[in-house]
């Protein structure tokens, strides 16, 4: 396989120019403003399973979007085809549609003020993430998988080792004379095995890291064992009564919480009044040991990016402080239609209008450890992974599947599934007794442990 | 239609010499079976909120994808440059993932008698976009003059037409257009300092005319209003276990994910699903039979041919309570040895095909659902769902109830809210001992997500029965 992943990609073109090139010809074109986003990027996975190769997957691909306005009205295109037809077809078709969306007031490009890009390096990309030679890519995920399948008798399956690299060219300009662009790479490493307990039943977890660089990626072994506890604490998991009981949420369950927080904070979900925190701002939404920050600016962050998908810097913006919501995540149509100002998380995807994208979001880590949490329960429940998505933002509405480990005397004892932990998110918020000293980012929202107070378990 | 007929060798100017020579390039290094994939597609979506057109979109994605079979390996990659060189390129990167001498493809393809499952006129895709337009601000005006407290409505429409050619080396030949039109609507009701919300949508292969006849926007938006307002007055749901029914329809998401995924083949084939080795077993009650079908016409599920160009079939996966098939594609079916059902899906040319549902429903039983929600004494009666979620290994399925009522003593009485189920594949459906006269699919919503993949499937279910199922809510 190519160790070179840049054969694949688009160097003949230079994406900048392209970008700034559509929009003038959307602006020659009857366009009163414009916006036009350029993206290219190559992929590289292998996933190995029972020590063999089982996939190896490697492309190149690139794509672009054209944003128009019509005065008060919007529309847009977007197409994979670059060629001279392919970008005609892009401008006339983004054009004709803007004569039927409807007049709009609050519909605009940032202000000219507001744009910008956050100079300096903030560590995106890193080629190293190619740097290894095919043959020790697929050697990587047979580590990580090897690792896991040696820790112990009981992991006889799995679902594999997995190793992924990628990069991406993001590049935005706009009539206003915005023109920016960043790369940044990613690289991951999984492993995912199958426990057999002697009646038979199976278990699967998995275990992962992820990085902008390949240095930065832990070791496939650690990779492996830790999968393999993480499988082998499920073995003989049972059903457990209804009940009500303190119930801590580890690090990647808490993560999925304040991303339902994240949700019900965006401004898309704010001015449709389809979120319980409509109306909140300035009001204690949460208890006082609780702070949600979004941060777009931290070097090397998964949620990082000089700027957003409208050419407005990111920034860090203080969600929920001591428990009172200081702020809603916005772009520039919702800040408008809100009367507030944009906090530069514009999301930007080829097609349709931008929405509302966290950078770094995450919740300020409390002093405990998770294992001091656990041990202040005398009865609780240690909640490792949910199941479905029955989030109901509108009303807050929270009933996710779950699986865990019981707590007794603040230990640790047996697994615990098939049952369902239930509540209400504005309860929730408010009832957030400790929080772990664990913050760690895995992907650009995440959460330190949690222990929670007054959910329902639903079981036998 | 015919080869000729299609894009790629009309626009495109593809010729069959070409296919033979990118599929000896997929084989250079050996393999035992290499295909293209080649797609073009082009979506329209359209949205109304707060009664303005607030977003028009149009776009056409295209590529082709490049796959290399050798024993248990895949290799794949894609271009969405369908230039020649890069096309050989792609196919070459593909290509090592074997390592052997260079092994022939077929001279000349052979083209399979298909269905023709959409009786499409005009796709909806080439229809006036002023029509689309006028349908969804239908369903905003409709929805709005429900009720007062219909405070918010979302209303969209999106197509899309999906032109696919397939090409193997074994000579397989397929093509296929593909046409696939949604409506969704999404209302906010609101009454003093209560909020709910409401949702509806539905459609399938069909041709705009669908939306001006048969499930027109008043009827999507006298729906998604009902259960917002329904909501309005909901009570929390009980938690424990309990007899549990589901209306007909929609529900059927629990086929879905309580034994759909856990019967696709490549799971079977790996062990690693909680249903391996339990061919031929009981895994429901005799009253169950489940099959998974994609030759449905118009249906959101269905397909001509899938994406490894075999046609699709209607498979038995559950006969009166015995497990009988899986679901399979062709690298499934030939490591183990059972028939091909034509279920191989894919995303798009980006994505390596793998065993997908189509249609997944349970056929009618012979109780009347009014019989089935008397001889309840206290349970849960679930009629529209929001999504779901399995784990194939140990067989726990979850799906969250977006409108559910209490049965009291064979009556149902109050609506419920925050309602998730939870169960267990394996046994799930042994407990069901009642089953409805009233078999119905879904309106064409489901879209099913598995390894990041998502495709779109249907689902349908009579009404049934549950003994005992775990219900998810807060109260008691």
């Amino acid at each position: 396989m190519a160790a070179n992943a840049d054969l694949l990609s688009t160097t003949e073109v230079n994406l900048r120019e392209l970008a700034e090139d559509v929009v003038k010809r959307a602006m020659k074109s009857g366009a009163t403003a414009a916006e036009a986003i350029v993206r290219d990027g190559t992929e590289f996975s292998t996933v190995v399973r029972m020590g063999e190769v089982e996939t190896l997957k490697e492309a190149g691909s690139r794509g672009m979007g054209l944003r128009v306005f019509v005065g008060k009205r919007v529309a847009s295109t977007y197409s994979s085809d670059f060629s001279e037809d392919g970008i005609s077809h892009l401008v006339n078709g983004a054009l004709a549609l803007a004569k039927v969306t409807s007049e709009d007031p609050f519909v605009a490009l940032p202000d000219p003020s507001e744009l910008g890009l956050i100079a300096g390096d903030l560590q995106l990309y890193s080629d190293d993430v190619y740097s290894l030679p095919p043959e020790q890519r697929i050697d990587y995920a047979r580590r990580a998988e090897k690792a896991a399948l040696d820790f112990d008798t009981r992991l006889k399956n799995s679902d594999g080792g997995s190793f992924d690299a990628s990069t991406g060219r993001k590049v935005l300009a706009n009539s206003l004379g915005f023109a920016g662009e960043y790369r940044r790479s990613y690289c991951g490493l999984s492993a995912a095995p199958i426990a057999q307990s002697e009646n038979g039943s199976m278990q699967r977890d998995y275990w992962y890291t992820v990085a902008r660089r390949l240095g930065k990626l832990e070791s496939p072994e650690a990779v492996g064992h830790k999968a393999a506890q993480r499988t082998l604490r499920r073995l003989g998991a049972r059903k457990i009564s209804s009940t009500r009981v303190p119930i801590v949420f580890e690090q990647t369950v808490a993560g999925s919480i304040l991303g339902n927080i994240f949700e019900a904070a965006s401004g898309d979900s704010i001015y449709r009044q389809s979120s319980f925190l409509v109306g909140k701002l300035g009001q204690k939404v949460a208890g006082e040991n609780v702070s949600v920050v979004d941060d777009g600016t931290i070097p090397g962050g998964f949620g990082t990016s000089p700027f957003d998908g409208e050419g407005v810097p990111t920034r860090r913006t203080v969600v929920i402080e001591k428990g009172v919501l200081q702020s809603y995540l916005l772009n520039t149509y919702t800040a408008r239609k809100l009367g507030l100002k944009t906090t530069g998380n514009a999301a930007r995807g080829l097609a349709g209008n931008p929405g509302i994208g966290s950078g770094n979001f995450f919740l300020n880590p409390g002093t405990s450890t998770p294992k001091q949490i656990i041990a202040d329960i005398k009865r609780g429940l240690f909640v490792t992974e949910f199941l479905g998505f029955g989030v109901n933002l509108v009303t807050g509405d929270f009933s996710r599947g779950a699986s865990g480990i019981w707590i007794e005397n603040g230990e640790l004892t047996f697994p615990v599934e098939e049952i369902t932990v239930a509540g209400n998110l504005k309860d929730m918020l408010n009832n957030i007794s400790e929080i772990g000293s664990d913050l760690e980012f895995r992907g650009s929202v995440a959460c330190p442990t949690l222990r929670i107070d007054g959910m329902t378990i639903a079981g036998e | 239609m015919t080869q000729n007929q299609s894009l790629f060798f009309q626009k495109f100017g593809i010729t069959q010499g070409d296919l033979e020579k990118y599929l000896s390039e997929a084989l250079s290094a050996g393999g035992d079976y290499a295909d293209l994939y080649f797609e073009y597609l082009t979506s329209t979506s359209i949205t109304v909120d707060e009664s303005l057109v607030k977003s028009a979109s149009q776009g056409i994605s295209a590529g082709c994808g490049i796959r290399v079979l050798s024993g248990e390996r895949t290799g794949y990659a894609y271009t969405d440059d369908l230039a020649p060189e890069k096309i050989l390129r792609a196919a070459r990167t593909a290509a090592l993932i074997a390592s052997g001498p260079a092994q022939q493809s077929v001279q000349g393809f052979k083209e399979s008698a298909a269905h023709q499952l959409y009786q499409v006129s005009t796709p909806s895709a080439d229809a006036d976009l002023a029509a689309k337009l006028e349908l969804v601000m239908r369903a905003d005006r409709a929805a709005r003059a429900y009720d007062p407290r219909i405070v918010q409505v979302r209303a969209g429409y999106a197509d899309e037409l999906r032109q696919i050619l397939v090409v193997g080396s074994d000579g397989t030949f397929a093509t296929d257009v593909q046409p696939l039109a949604r409506f969704s609507l999404m209302t906010i009701a609101k009454s003093g300092e209560i909020s709910a919300k409401g949702q509806s949508g539905g459609g399938g292969r069909v041709s705009i005319d669908y939306f001006q006849t048969e499930k027109t926007p008043e009827f999507f938006a006298a729906e998604a209003s009902r259960q917002a307002l329904i909501q309005l007055g909901a009570r929390e749901a009980p938690a424990g276990e309990m007899e549990v029914v589901l209306g007909p329809g929609w529900p059927g998401i629990l086929l879905h994910e309580a034994i759909g995924h856990g019967l696709e083949a490549d799971f079977n084939r790996k062990g690693t699903s909680a249903f391996a080795g339990l061919l031929g077993k009981r895994v429901a009650s005799e009253k169950c039979t489940v099959v998974d079908n994609g030759t449905l016409p118009s249906r959101r599920g269905s397909i001509n041919v899938d994406d490894e160009g075999s046609p699709t079939q209607n498979t038995v996966l559950i006969e009166k309570g015995i497990l009988k098939g899986y679901l399979s594609d062709k690298l499934s079916s030939k490591l183990m040895r059972m028939p091909d059902t034509g279920n191989g899906r894919r995303e798009s040319y980006e994505h390596i095909p793998m065993p997908r549902m189509t249609n997944t429903y349970m056929l009618a039983g012979e109780d009347s659902p009014e019989d089935i929600i008397r001889s309840v004494k206290r349970g849960v009666y679930a009629v529209n769902f929001g999504g779901g979620q399995v784990d194939i290994t140990n067989g726990k399925f979850v799906f969250s109830a977006s409108e559910a009522y209490l049965i009291e003593n064979g009556q149902v009485t109050a609506p419920l809210r925050n309602c998730t189920l939870i169960g267990n594949g394996p046994d799930a459906l042994t407990k069901v001992s009642m089953v409805g006269n009233d078999l119905q699919l879904d309106e064409g919503v489901g879209t099913c997500g598995k390894d990041g993949q998502s495709v779109p499937v249907g689902v349908g279910i009579p009404t049934i029965k549950l003994d005992r199922m775990t219900v998810g809510g807060t109260g008691n």
